[in-house]
């Protein structure tokens, strides 16, 4: 990666200058489209209906569900991956795969995936249905699952990249202090990265409530048990674009206030 | 056998019941096995001198419990500190090169780091304060260390290692982090703070300046081994190596 103060210097060629325009162009004005065609007249109305609360209320409850859970089990298997430096090549690098897949892999697929492990035929699924009576599909509980899967790596790699820069030797120094294993993790390390931990949460949130594929397809689109503010934004095109519109442009916010939240959180260390 | 201070300085105090440090240890760094066995008793202090790359930082983290002992062993008192005895539960104490302050708390929370650990946090600010009086850092006690100049890093780093109540302090290059004008000064402030301590002291360094402050007698270890050990005079009179010439004449590094 290179450094934050790199200068661009000397001038650009203009094909560079040209495709470079094009590319931001192609970022940009599709969302300046949104912007501009949204019926904000009858914003207020659409906003109020009990399709797109219910889908609001949703998508926020499951994305911080999702987050939370990122938050307990991301943070330790961030602490495992960062140790891991000092692991033989192999294991190192499958756990790292492991952690990266569902950063590269269609979200479909982790939904099929989480499917054929969960679902009533599934590998653990069947024991659940059978000796519990617990069907994890297509409930809340499987929206928040298949946000998991895709959001958690955001929030591993975030608090990984801050573990690493941290200095072992206060970590040391802490145990020479009497400090337990625990207590230097929960009294030294966490501290250390609270503001990678933090960005990684927000990134984490975003992906979260973004999820679409994995979603549909493990969870299903059951109003205000599975159906999520992508996915009500999506069925309402076919019916009711208006209605469609405005649940994009709740998205487009929240994404822009994750974007505001993290301006300040990208410089780990620095105080105020 | 232990070698008796100059007469122009005070006799240590001794603090009765301080126990003995005794290491006899063999460390593994990269290429270099490092080997030395000594005793230090409290009031005392030794130093460990070298070069770079001798493997002296070494030795005081397996004394801590930082590093495993490739062999060996480690005793205060009568306690032997087996190869499974973990940092927190040595009460060896350390005052780590460049310090290592924890550097999102401030010079208080610093200091009662220690009995936070085994308290509660108001207890632990409370029992830190005779501490920060002690080396002077109330005026310094909300700041944080980034705010510090090195002198003051290097008393809150003592302040904080004495605040554990450790039977034996480990310095490991106290002054290299300071810069020179600075270092005489800190030199004999240091060198009263080790007397009041009272307990079996080790100084890593590679300036006989430092030794001659600090410490009553010498261990020179030179790529892992022991080569000569003595009082400074003692060195003086006959350097076993060339290095222990060079370092004497302060031509050494």
């Amino acid at each position: 990666m290179a450094a934050p103060t790199t200068r661009v210097s000397g001038r650009l060629a203009w094909p560079v200058i040209a495709l470079a325009g094009l590319g931001l162009a192609l970022l940009v004005l599709p969302l300046a489209g949104l912007v501009v065609r949204a019926p904000w007249a009858e914003l207020p109305e659409l906003l109020a209906r009990r399709s797109v609360l219910e889908a609001l209320v949703l998508s926020f409850g499951t994305a911080l569900a999702s987050t939370a859970v990122c938050l307990v089990l991301g943070v330790p298997l961030a602490a495992v991956l960062a140790r891991a430096a000092d692991w033989p090549t192999v294991p190192r690098r499958l756990l790292r795969a492991a952690v990266t897949v569902p950063l590269v892999l269609p979200p479909v697929v982790g939904g099929i995936a989480l499917l054929l492990l969960l679902g009533r035929r599934g590998l653990i699924g069947s024991v659940l249905d059978d000796w519990f009576g617990v069907t994890v599909p297509f409930s809340t509980g499987a929206v928040v699952l298949a946000q998991v899967f895709v959001a958690l790596p955001f929030l591993v790699f975030a608090v990984e990249g801050a573990l690493r820069s941290t200095d072992r030797r206060t970590e040391l120094a802490a145990a020479t202090l009497g400090a337990s294993r625990w207590q230097v993790f929960r009294f030294v390390t966490l501290p250390l990265v609270a503001p990678g931990v933090a960005a990684g949460a927000v990134l984490c949130f975003s992906r979260a409530l973004g999820e679409f594929g994995a979603t549909i397809t493990f969870a299903g689109s059951l109003p205000g048990v599975t159906r999520t503010l992508p996915i009500a934004s999506y069925l309402a095109m076919q019916s009711d674009p208006d209605e469609a519109i405005a649940l994009a442009l709740l998205l487009l916010a929240v994404s822009i206030g994750v974007l505001l939240g993290l301006r300040d959180r990208w410089l780990p260390g620095v105080r105020g | 056998m232990m070698p008796a201070r100059p007469p122009s300085t005070s006799p240590p105090p001794q603090p009765a019941g301080r126990p003995a440090l005794h290491a006899d240890v063999t460390v593994v760094r990269g290429e270099t096995r490092i080997s030395a066995e000594f005793e230090v008793v409290p009031g005392h202090p030794l130093a460990i001198i070298g070069p770079n790359g001798a493997g002296k930082s070494s030795l005081l983290a397996a004394i801590a419990g930082l590093v495993p002992l490739e062999s060996g062993r480690v005793a205060v008192g009568g306690r032997v500190l087996h190869r499974g005895v973990p940092p927190e539960r040595r009460r060896i104490g350390v005052v780590f090169q460049d310090y290592v302050l924890f550097p999102n708390l401030t010079v208080r929370d610093n200091v009662a780091f220690a009995t936070r650990m085994r308290h509660s946090r108001a207890n632990a600010r409370a029992a830190a304060e005779p501490w920060l009086e002690r080396y002077g850092l109330v005026a310094l006690a909300d700041r944080l260390p980034a705010e510090l100049s090195g002198g003051q890093a290097q008393r809150v780093a003592l302040a904080r290692a004495l605040a554990a109540e450790p039977e034996v302090l480990l310095l490991d290059e106290p002054m290299s982090a300071l810069d020179v004008e600075v270092r005489a000064d800190m030199r004999a402030e240091l060198a009263t703070h080790v007397r009041e301590f009272g307990g079996a002291t080790v100084l890593v360094t590679h300036s006989p300046a430092d030794a001659a402050a600090l410490a009553d007698s010498v261990l020179v270890l030179e790529s892992g081994r022991v080569t000569q050990r003595g009082t400074l005079d003692e060195l003086r009179a006959a350097p076993a190596t060339p290095y222990v010439e060079r370092m004497l004449s302060g031509s050494a590094e």
